[in-house]
């Protein structure tokens, strides 16, 4: 079972409480992992990627296992820690004033 | 007795701002979608409890809101529902994407930057969104960079009215400091083929065949920041009003100059005639009396805020060029605050009231048509739009 943190404003959008889990057919990577996020929560689709490019939004960053995972090719594996469910996936919005 | 309801976005949610036709008391229920700029939220003339909402976010993009129920509950259209065989895919409710089909297109696909470069059409935010006159499902969205979307299911999905980029000047438009935005929809009430729209920074345009195909309305405009100051575009228009029994006559707040026009936009002739300054940015039409219009003078296009600190309403009774300022009840000293194009609206209930929301967060209301004002709320988030709801 994957984990996935989300900001703030995206678990209201999504109403969730807390982490959510995941169940990821296949390798663990950031796609897969997005793509299960949308599948189960369609009102997340466009806002941590874009809907046609599958980009990741310049404000948003992937995080896990203390290390900063955002400009990793998006089917690279992610840690062995989050494909076992013992660290989560972060979701941040990325800091900025406003 | 009638009711009044109120729906302000401001940068940080929206608020519901509730009161009999005294306009006297009011309740004020928000924020909704607390954190989220709402650019704009609308009720459908059709079903007066449902409303649209545009909530945006530099981290998170678009999302489109849709309530039932007069704002009391919200719902992201088509995002909570798994989708039956033939159902619109779900969660593609703030999917806008450009038409760029080889049939209408292929020459969509740039527009010139502030450099003079080309550059390719990039979805931003929803700046407005206007509900069909008669059906609640159908709904118009204005969006940056500047382009007209529609949805005819209630919002769950988009396409692009590709004509009004293609149709030649698409290439040369370029952003004013606000970004590259279509943030005015009028539709006319005696032709429903007939749309006015305008852009910031190429100008005014209208179809005449439901949006297929689209012409530059922009003669008799006058614009000094342009290279030809009579382009047929180029011109930021900030605003465009209309009465809805006299949908041939126009009244226009430009970057500079308030204009009038009486041939459905063929031709415009200024009338800021006596105003302190005729730079600003919303415009509106009293409910029951087409030619009497509202403005609100702002001093420079650098300096965006009243004239000598005095915020002031001004009204002409003779659809322009002789303007009185409206003042009582209003602060005429040190008052630095702006009114953004969609922060201004009127109710149809007689005397009509006249409302507006600042970027210090104060939304006044006059109930006596502009005579005397009074705070509803002073201290809400920048407000980025009001709209007003006259309900039986």
């Amino acid at each position: 079972m994957i984990r996935v943190v989300l900001p703030a404003h995206l678990r209201t959008l999504a109403r969730v409480d807390g982490e959510v889990k995941l169940h990821v057919e296949g390798p663990v990577t950031q796609r897969s992992v997005l793509d299960a996020l949308e599948a189960r929560y369609p009102t997340l689709r466009g806002t941590i990627r874009d809907h046609v490019t599958k980009e990741r939004r310049p404000f948003v960053r992937f995080f896990a296992c203390e290390q900063d995972l955002s400009h990793e090719p998006p089917d690279a594996p992610l840690p062995e820690a989050v494909a076992t469910g013992a660290e989560p996936f972060q979701v941040v919005g990325a800091m900025a004033g406003g | 007795m009638s009711s009044i309801r109120v729906l302000v976005g401001t940068r940080k949610g929206a608020f519901i701002l509730t009161s009999d036709g005294k306009r006297e008391r009011w309740d004020v229920s928000g924020p909704h979608f607390g954190g989220w700029e709402i650019y704009h939220l609308k009720g459908s003339p059709g079903d007066p409890n449902r409303l649209y909402a545009s909530q945006t976010s530099g981290w998170f993009g678009q999302i489109i809101q849709r309530s039932s129920d007069g704002g009391k509950t919200w719902e992201v259209p088509g995002g909570e529902k798994v989708p039956e065989p033939y159902d619109p895919p779900a969660g593609v409710s703030n999917k806008f994407v450009y038409d760029i089909s080889p049939e209408t297109g292929k020459l969509l696909t740039t527009h010139q930057w502030y450099d003079g470069t080309q550059r390719p059409w990039e979805f931003k935010r929803v700046w407005h969104l206007e509900p069909s006159l008669t059906d609640p499902d159908t709904v118009y969205a204005g969006v940056e960079d500047a382009a007209l979307f529609r949805s005819t299911n209630g919002g769950q999905t988009w396409q692009e009215l590709p004509g009004l980029r293609g149709h030649g000047s698409g290439p040369s438009w370029q952003p004013g400091a606000g970004g590259m935005c279509l943030h005015t929809i009028i539709l006319d009430p005696a032709d429903p083929n007939r749309i006015f729209i305008a852009i910031s920074s190429a100008g005014a345009f209208r179809t005449d065949d439901s949006g297929k195909t689209w012409r530059p309305i922009n003669r008799g405009l006058h614009s000094l920041y342009i290279p030809d100051p009579t382009a047929e575009v180029g011109h930021c228009v900030h605003r465009i009003a209309m009465h809805p029994s006299r949908p041939s006559v126009l009244f226009m707040q430009k970057h500079w100059d308030v204009m009038r026009s009486d041939d459905a936009g063929e031709s415009w002739q200024e009338v800021s005639g006596n105003l302190p300054t005729d730079f600003g940015f919303p415009i509106d039409v009293h409910a029951h009396e087409p030619d009497t219009i509202y403005v609100i003078p702002i001093k420079s296009d650098s300096e965006h805020y009243p004239p000598d600190g005095k915020l002031r309403v001004y009204r002409s009774r003779t659809g322009g060029n002789e303007w009185e300022a409206l003042t009582n009840g209003l602060p005429q000293r040190h008052c630095y605050v702006n009114v953004l194009r969609d922060a201004m609206a009127l109710d149809t209930l007689d005397p009509c009231g006249v409302y507006f929301g600042t970027t210090g967060g104060q939304v006044y209301v006059s109930a006596d048509a502009g005579d005397g004002w009074a705070p509803i709320v002073r201290d809400l988030p920048a407000v980025l739009s009001v709209e007003v709801q006259t309900l039986p």
